[in-house]
């Protein structure tokens, strides 16, 4: 069923999905008993990158109330009987709009939700697809990960993008655990799970679809957006070669341009760890305490991103007490 | 940097009792300021005021002395690891001081751990890393030999997003848990009047637990280091006991005044009544 093997822009697809809701417009979600008011004033758009892949674009920013916390990359591979989707949102309101969009392009069912990682942006929109009677997939580490960060995200980002847009937000764990590889059926289609060792977070999970050689690469590679690091810089500059290794002709990133050269892709974050971690190594044997060296490690990578002052010290942070043990 | 590890002997009985008594107590604190933490913004103060009387009793505790000084980043930068620097000024406290106790108002457990110094230890500048868990003053409050207490504070704004006060790589800390590195520094030169630095690093994952999972509803168990001593031979430095906020894998910088040429030796607790404990030649000259 499918064809185009190489990534074919002429045969691009838009569907959008906040574009049908009006301002003011209610979206039918049945959220705990709830009807949910979405007020998107902007367009939720889905992109046909390849055949039955689908990708909406997330915004290079933090999660605020204007951006409906939509700041990651999402997507969804059809195959002949159901549709796999790849990561929620950030948001109830963004849930919806993606799957109103879904519901746009194919009636297929929705049997899998892949939580590519823990992070808020990723996963907010899980009660969406667990009520759209999705079986919730992630990386076996990820129930104890949300077990003991799930309340600190309901609280941080209540304050963060207000009580408006929390509003229906669960902290969902999957029930489909991976610890290794993993195959999904779709119907003539089958996509390949991954779960990593510890890098961008310690429950890192990759979805691969060896028809059209497209790799959801979560956030274990970022382009344009500074990566955070939320579980060991060591594991991640370690895992970069068998990454690339991976026999994708392109990737969608967790944040920035989707799709995106592989493994070319990999090349500006390697540069970024190296950079980071060459600073680091050097103050901690210079005796150089972990307050004084974050803020000048990787400067000289400023340029090269964006949100590198949101990010940059943060990344130092962990990256100063993992390096500490060499 | 040698890191010798040796004699390993779990103390299972009177410790898991500890355990238990502090898991009680911990879970006793954790619900009043869980519940201020429900407004976004209530006031770190208002905790602190209802909280000293519960550590310090009706004790008078003086501000801005000069004697103490805390130093913390304006911002977190990650929720679980929030550097902070205690000064102690060596010209105003002639007989050196007995404790420091160092609190985080809105923490589930805002004590975050108290430390105690050995007599002529010379300890003046000691630095660690908090886990902090919202917006907060980080307080420094030292009890002086002769019983008076001075505070010094500092305001914390939470790190926000992402950055959870939580353990990074799971496996890692579980699989590495005991081990122990001491770096030791030189003397600064003279016109700074530093004397020599240990920087002592701990695994341990230090698990302040208190999260309650959003999935079971449970309290999240507790398990850190909450008995910590350091000593030169038999000399006592430092000790620390609480440490329910310390950041994973513990690390503790400090200045010191060194006697004769005996070993440092360092014995940890945790809350699972694990102890391990390391020792290390004194380098003749440290970094």
């Amino acid at each position: 069923m499918v064809r185009g093997m190489a990534f074919d822009t002429s045969r691009r697809q838009v569907v959008k999905g906040f574009a049908c809701l009006g301002i003011g417009a209610t979206l039918p979600l049945c959220c705990g008993g709830t009807w949910i008011q979405a007020v998107a004033a902007e367009s939720f758009t889905l992109t046909e990158i390849v055949d039955g892949v689908h990708v909406f674009t997330g915004a290079n920013e933090l999660m605020n109330e204007a951006n409906h916390g939509a700041i990651c990359n999402l997507g969804i591979v059809i195959g002949d009987d159901a549709v796999a989707v790849i990561d929620s949102g950030g948001s109830i309101v963004e849930a919806g709009a993606f799957l109103a969009a879904i519901r746009g392009i194919t009636d297929k069912p929705i049997r899998y939700l892949v939580n590519t990682h823990m992070h808020p942006d990723h996963i907010f929109g899980n009660a969406v697809f667990r009520d759209a009677g999705a079986t919730l997939i992630g990386h076996r580490n990820l129930p104890r990960a949300l077990a003991a960060r799930g309340e600190f995200y309901l609280r941080s980002y209540r304050n963060q993008i207000g009580a408006t847009l929390m509003k229906g937000v669960e902290i969902i764990a999957p029930t489909m655990l991976i610890t290794d590889r993993q195959e999904l059926d779709l119907g003539g289609r089958k996509i390949e799970l991954r779960a990593w060792k510890p890098a961008h977070t310690d429950n890192d999970l990759t979805v691969f679809d060896p028809a059209t050689q497209t790799l959801f690469a979560g956030d274990l590679v970022f382009l344009e957006h500074l990566p955070t690091l939320d579980g060991s810089l060591l594991g991640w500059l370690g895992q970069m070669d068998e990454l690339a290794a991976i026999k994708a002709a392109h990737v969608v990133p967790g944040h920035g341009t989707a799709p995106a050269s592989w493994p070319q892709a990999l090349q500006p974050q390697r540069h970024y760890f190296e950079a980071l971690a060459r600073d680091l190594r050097k103050a901690i044997e210079d005796g150089t305490p972990l307050a004084e060296a974050v803020g000048t490690a990787a400067s000289s990578a400023r340029s090269d991103w964006q949100l590198f002052d949101e990010y940059n010290e943060r990344n130092a942070t962990a990256a100063y007490a993992e390096l500490e043990w060499e | 940097m040698k890191a010798v590890r040796q004699d390993r002997r779990p103390m299972a009985g009177t410790a898991s009792k500890m355990a238990a008594a502090l898991a009680l107590a911990a879970c006793i604190c954790a619900m009043p300021s869980l519940a201020y933490s429900q407004a976004a913004n209530a006031p770190s103060e208002k905790i602190w005021n209802e909280l000293k009387t519960d550590v310090f009793e009706d004790r008078t505790i003086q501000s801005d002395t000069g004697l103490i000084r805390i130093e913390a980043p304006k911002r977190a930068q990650d929720a679980a690891l929030v550097p902070v620097d205690i000064f102690i000024d060596p010209a105003k406290f002639p007989g050196g001081i007995k404790s420091l106790t160092l609190i985080v108002d809105v923490n589930p457990s805002p004590v975050a751990a108290t430390f105690q110094f050995g007599e002529n230890s010379g300890v003046t500048h000691l630095s660690t890393r908090l886990r902090v868990d919202d917006y907060s003053y980080l307080r420094a409050i030292a009890e002086t030999a002769n019983g008076e207490l001075h505070m010094a504070q500092t305001y914390v704004k939470a790190s926000g997003g992402c950055s959870a006060p939580a353990v990074k790589n799971q496996d890692e800390a579980n699989r590495t848990m005991g081990q122990m590195k001491l770096r030791q520094f030189a003397e600064q030169d003279s016109q700074t009047g530093k004397g020599r630095e240990l920087q002592l690093m701990i695994r341990h994952p230090n698990n302040s637990g208190l999260q309650k999972d959003p999935l079971t509803q449970y309290f999240i168990p507790p398990h850190f280091i909450h008995k910590l001593s350091v000593s030169q031979d038999d000399r006592p430095i430092l000790s620390m006991e609480g440490g329910i906020s310390i950041s994973e894998d513990p690390n503790f910088r400090f200045d010191y005044t060194p006697d004769g040429n005996g070993e440092i030796r360092v014995e940890a607790v945790d809350t699972d009544g694990k102890v391990f404990r390391d020792q290390w030649p004194l380098e003749a000259a440290g970094l």
